[in-house]
């Protein structure tokens, strides 16, 4: 009794709820083994920055959580609940895993906005028809987000008339419609002209600063170390470091991350 | 529609145009005037019942056929092998013999054969296959079924896999995504090539008058063997086919405007 009211003690500093645990994950497409066993825990409120060279892993990683990607083992716990898998690894409860989905938004590279849908339209797509939440209701509040992120006056736009960077706006503002435990950004602005980034990067950075859970993949250096609370470097498919932003890019311990930190800047 | 593409009364009064017109309305009052048209008032009831049987057909049948049409491409596309195979040899047998051929073979095939068994004769059903259009419409929904599936399964494998990926990982349930992303996508991607299919099945319909179906081609053919007048029945028949294709063309562009881009 002593002892286990010692240890909670001991981590009295951080008592948030866990929003995320991946464990031991591994992934392999054929015979490539892309994970090799990662894993990562990411508190509420936590920003977790992934960072890594390309084929690191880090995008399959982000991919395998909502099971975008089957994973070839491991285990997963989204808000505590964790993801019942067939030896396989794939998901052995269809409705488990669609309704842990919902809870996990997830923001492309590609933006992926529905292109036969106008931009209130995909705001209002997942609560209206996956949440069941009352259309009008949906329609008031898709058109909060959209101005939130400045495109209050686009609301009735096919996302084929946007640019870049206001499609991924919009894609941000689908993924807060449901209102996301987590959210997992995969390589936001990548796809992005340069002068179009920064536009994005604000969202988001407003998004970290009101406490909301993230995954962040990213190649955004700069921003990686001004937003996230801890930073993670994969390298081909293992983390090979992590820690607080100003550890992991003021000081790196790995030659490889120091290396690749190198390359990127 | 952009504003290029839209005429406007000006351009109405072109010289070209107006030489076309007053050549085009010549040959309209040429061809009142100088061509037989009595006979008219005679087969116009005949002629209007005609009409609607080659509207409904056509409807009946498109609609049917699309709606077969969906499973068909979508089993091709991405079924397994015990569903995507006879899909595919469906599609293959009804694209790769005539038409005329099917109705027949429906018509004096299963026409002849259903007759055979007292169960049939004897059913509620009897009294409509005893008659031609049922072989008829099922023949020309099999047609465009055919068709139609084959173009579906380029249009469900041609949707961009991030469109459903994000619905996936929303946590939205299959058919839920296939309602509202994978259809809608697929359909409109093809809608153009959809306009242009009921067209050709709009001008396939006259093949159902070798089954003794009654429709407006059937009629004019009865002009022809009552009266000795070839020309003019001819011509008001093209008339019809026109305004048809016309109106199918119109409602499939509405459609596409109304899809977005």
């Amino acid at each position: 009794m002593d002892t286990s009211a010692a240890a909670s003690l001991a981590v009295s500093e951080d008592v948030r709820q866990e929003a995320i645990r991946v464990g031991d994950l591994h992934k392999s497409f054929g015979s490539l083994e892309v994970l090799k066993g990662v894993s990562l825990t990411a508190k509420k409120g936590d920003v977790v920055a992934i960072i890594g060279g390309s084929g690191s892993g880090k995008s399959t990683m982000l991919r395998c959580i909502n099971f975008l990607e089957t994973p070839s083992s491991g285990t997963i716990v989204i808000g505590g609940e964790e993801v019942l898998m067939r030896a396989d690894g794939s998901p052995a409860d269809k409705r488990q895993i669609e309704r842990i989905r919902t809870g996990l938004a997830m923001v492309f590279q590609q933006f992926n906005l529905w292109t036969h849908r106008t931009l209130l339209e995909n705001v209002i797509e997942v609560p209206v028809h996956v949440l069941k939440i009352p259309k009008s209701q949906a329609i008031e509040r898709a058109r909060v987000l959209l101005k939130r992120v400045g495109l209050g006056d686009k609301a009735e736009t096919f996302p084929a008339y946007l640019s870049g960077g206001q499609q991924q706006r919009a894609a941000i503002a689908r993924a807060l419609a449901v209102d996301p435990k987590v959210m997992l950004f995969d390589e936001p602005t990548s796809a992005l002209d340069p002068e179009l980034v920064g536009e994005v990067l604000t969202v988001i950075r407003d998004l970290a600063a009101e406490g909301r859970t993230m995954l962040l993949v990213t190649h955004e250096m700069k921003f990686a170390r001004e937003v996230a609370s801890h930073v993670v470097y994969l390298y081909q498919g293992r983390i090979e470091e992590q820690g607080p932003p100003a550890e992991v890019f003021g000081n790196p311990k790995s030659d490889r991350l120091k290396q690749f930190l190198s390359s990127v800047a | 529609m952009t504003g290029q593409e839209r005429t406007g009364i000006k351009d109405l009064f072109q010289p070209h145009r107006i030489v076309l017109m007053l050549l085009f309305t010549a040959l309209v009052i040429w061809c009142a005037l100088s061509l037989r048209w009595d006979w008219i008032p005679k087969y116009a009831p005949l002629a209007a019942q005609g009409l609607w049987t080659t509207v409904w057909i056509l409807v009946v049948s498109t609609t049917l056929g699309f709606l077969l049409a969906v499973p068909l491409g979508l089993a091709q596309a991405v079924g397994p092998w015990y569903l995507s195979a006879p899909a595919r040899a469906f599609c293959t047998v009804i694209r790769g013999t005539p038409l005329l051929l099917q109705i027949w073979l429906l018509y004096y095939g299963l026409g002849s054969l259903f007759p055979q068994f007292p169960w049939i004769r004897s059913s509620e059903l009897w009294p409509y296959l005893r008659q031609a259009w049922p072989y008829a419409v099922l023949a020309l929904t099999f047609s465009y079924a055919g068709y139609e599936g084959e173009v579906m399964r380029g249009a469900f494998s041609g949707v961009a896999k991030g469109q459903l990926e994000a619905a996936k990982s929303f946590g939205m349930p299959r058919f839920t995504m296939f309602r509202r992303i994978w259809l809608p996508q697929a359909v409109r991607n093809v809608l153009p090539t959809l306009g242009g299919e009921t067209i050709l099945q709009l001008k396939a319909t006259p093949l159902v008058a070798t089954i003794t179906v009654v429709e407006i081609y059937a009629v004019s053919s009865r002009v022809r063997s009552d009266t000795f007048i070839v020309y003019e029945p001819l011509l008001l028949l093209a008339v019809f086919y026109m305004a048809i294709a016309g109106l199918i063309t119109l409602a499939f562009r509405r459609f596409e405007t109304r899809v977005g881009p």
